[in-house]
């Protein structure tokens, strides 16, 4: 049933672009898909192991770069990113956590957050190699039509899908919830929480890596302040995970089409689009305050909720 | 035949503070081992330092013959050394069966290994009928016996608590007492610091009193009841200063 269930749904997604629906509804839906594969990352580091990541923009923009460098400057096709950026990826987390899994709290938070914001100045300046804020532009995208991009990030879904349930269903995932719950009762039942973080940044970092490598070749275009932005990227992957429910399977990808519509919705409003972003705040507020384990997370409580209403 | 822990010339500071002076002492095969001292003497600091939380400021550590100070805790805990914790660290949103099975994992091959294992030693600390309840939801009781089920459940050789039996009702106290018993028949060692006199007195094969960081005194429970030093150490000079 769990392994089958996310295979049909995922089956069933397959078949929408065989529907007559519009170049922009097409862009929706792959842009939540991609939002529900950096939500499941995002959550594999903060839903599961407890480490909150301000700065997973970092992966996102290095994913991106990977392939924009790889296209730009070896003239090779841009979905060689895909593979490119897991090397790269790996190597810049067991480096960045080497550093920041040392801190704790508020420490580690705080880290994470400068060190999207470090590396988005850095791509910024380092022009010979990202031509700075000019941004790399594809000059002819893979596919004019969207279904074949659309195939190709589902693919991704499902495969993220499938590696974080292996991983949270087996010995690991009981070690990342223990390192959530207690770091130093954890260390003293014989499991090595600097391994286990590490596998959890890494694997979290990789997996967001590749959702940005694909991003350069949907949109064909990327420059720091997109793909580096603090609440563009490493905010809403924090926001859909909340929406939808941390530390559940099924709760990045609720929070990813809930947050993604929303904002597209938000956004289209006259006068209170520009403030989008002062939308999500409260919305966040209001989701810590009264469903603290999100949509997923806190669906018992939802029910209840509108049981109770029809009954009285 | 060396001893399975042994403990040389331990000193750990603080800052200037001496919370450990140059205590030695060794933990047998088999036994249950005793350590006692008013609050403040060092017990808990011993633990962590035997644990590996704090690496001795001087002095070493050995497991088996083996040096283990300056390892890190779960690498000592590999090595067949576990701890409970004073102040309760359950892994509370999980169930207590998961806070099991988490530690279970360390020397099972499999997810259904770990899970038997974790039944067993449920079963074993009475802790089965509670075994779907979030930790942070359960009475502090069955709290202080997780802590145990956990440790045990890394197959330990010496297993350490820490005031495992403090802040319970004289019921739980005895079924804890019965608990430690069955552990100690299973052919683990213990060493305890406890506070409970009756407790300490009853079940230990041997104390090690602490004071102000120093060894006081060693030896049988008839030993430590008798010896003047150890009753001035806990009630003050009977001549009155």
């Amino acid at each position: 049933m769990q392994r089958v269930a996310p295979l049909a749904v995922a089956a069933l997604l397959a078949l929408v672009p065989l529907l007559p629906l519009s170049s922009y509804l097409m862009h929706i839906f792959i842009l939540v898909i991609m939002w529900a594969i950096i939500g499941m990352a995002w959550n594999l580091l903060g839903g599961y192991t407890g480490l909150v990541s301000f700065g997973h923009a970092a992966f996102f923009g290095l994913g991106a770069y990977s392939a924009g460098i790889v296209y730009q400057s070896l003239g090779w096709s841009g979905w060689w990113g895909l593979p490119i950026s897991v090397v790269v990826v790996t190597v810049f987390s067991l480096v960045m956590g080497f550093v920041v899994l040392r801190l704790r709290g508020p420490y580690f938070n705080l880290s994470t957050l400068a060190i999207g914001e470090v590396l988005r100045v850095t791509a910024q300046n380092l022009d010979k190699l990202t031509q700075g804020d000019l941004g790399i532009l594809i000059k002819q995208r893979s596919w004019t039509d969207k279904q074949n991009f659309y195939w190709v990030v589902l693919l991704m879904a499902l495969g993220t899908y499938y590696v974080v349930q292996a991983l949270v269903g087996s010995r690991r995932g009981y070690y990342f919830v223990a390192i959530r719950e207690d770091q130093d009762a954890a260390e003293s039942l014989g499991i090595d929480t600097t391994l286990n973080k590490t596998i959890a940044l890494t694997v979290s970092g990789v997996l967001t890596g590749l959702a940005g490598a694909f991003y350069f070749n949907y949109m064909g275009y990327i420059d720091p302040k997109v793909v580096f932005d603090l609440p563009g990227i490493s905010i809403l992957a924090i926001m859909i995970v909340m929406v939808g429910g941390a530390a559940t399977l099924a709760g990045p990808l609720v929070g990813s089409l809930i947050m993604v519509l929303l904002a597209e919705w938000v956004r289209s409003i006259p006068k209170l689009g520009a403030a989008h972003m002062s939308v999500f705040g409260v919305l966040l507020i209001l989701i810590i305050i009264f469903l603290p384990n999100g949509l997923v997370g806190d669906f018992a409580k939802i029910r209840r909720l509108f049981a109770w209403k029809k009954a009285s | 035949m060396t001893a399975l822990l042994e403990v040389r010339e331990v000193s750990r500071f603080f800052g200037g503070l001496a919370a450990l002076t140059d205590v030695s002492f060794s933990v047998e095969k088999g036994e249950i081992l005793g350590l006692i001292g008013p609050n403040g003497a060092g017990k808990t600091t011993m633990f962590n330092v035997v644990n590996g939380f704090y690496p001795p400021s001087r002095g070493e550590v050995f497991f088996k013959g083996e040096r283990i100070s300056g390892l890190k805790p779960h690498q000592i805990c590999q090595r067949g050394l576990a701890r409970t914790f004073q102040v309760v660290k359950p892994l509370q949103r999980m169930s207590t069966l998961d806070n099991v099975v988490a530690s279970a994992f360390l020397r099972a091959k499999s997810k259904a290994e770990a899970l038997a294992k974790a039944e067993e030693i449920l079963k074993f600390t009475g802790l089965w009928e509670e075994r779907d309840m979030l930790s942070k939801g359960l009475p502090l009781g069955s709290r202080k016996r997780l802590e145990i089920a956990r440790a045990l459940a890394t197959g330990p050789d010496l297993l350490l608590l820490d005031e495992a039996c403090a802040g319970l009702n004289p019921c739980e106290l005895d079924a804890s007492i019965e608990i430690i018993r069955k552990i100690k028949e299973r052919g683990i060692t213990i060493m305890i610091i406890e506070h409970h006199m009756k407790v300490i007195m009853s079940i230990s094969d041997r104390i090690v009193v602490l004071t102000y960081g120093q060894k006081l005194a060693e030896g049988t429970p008839a030993d430590i009841s008798g010896n003047a030093e150890v009753i001035k150490a806990y009630l003050g000079d009977p001549d009155g200063d």
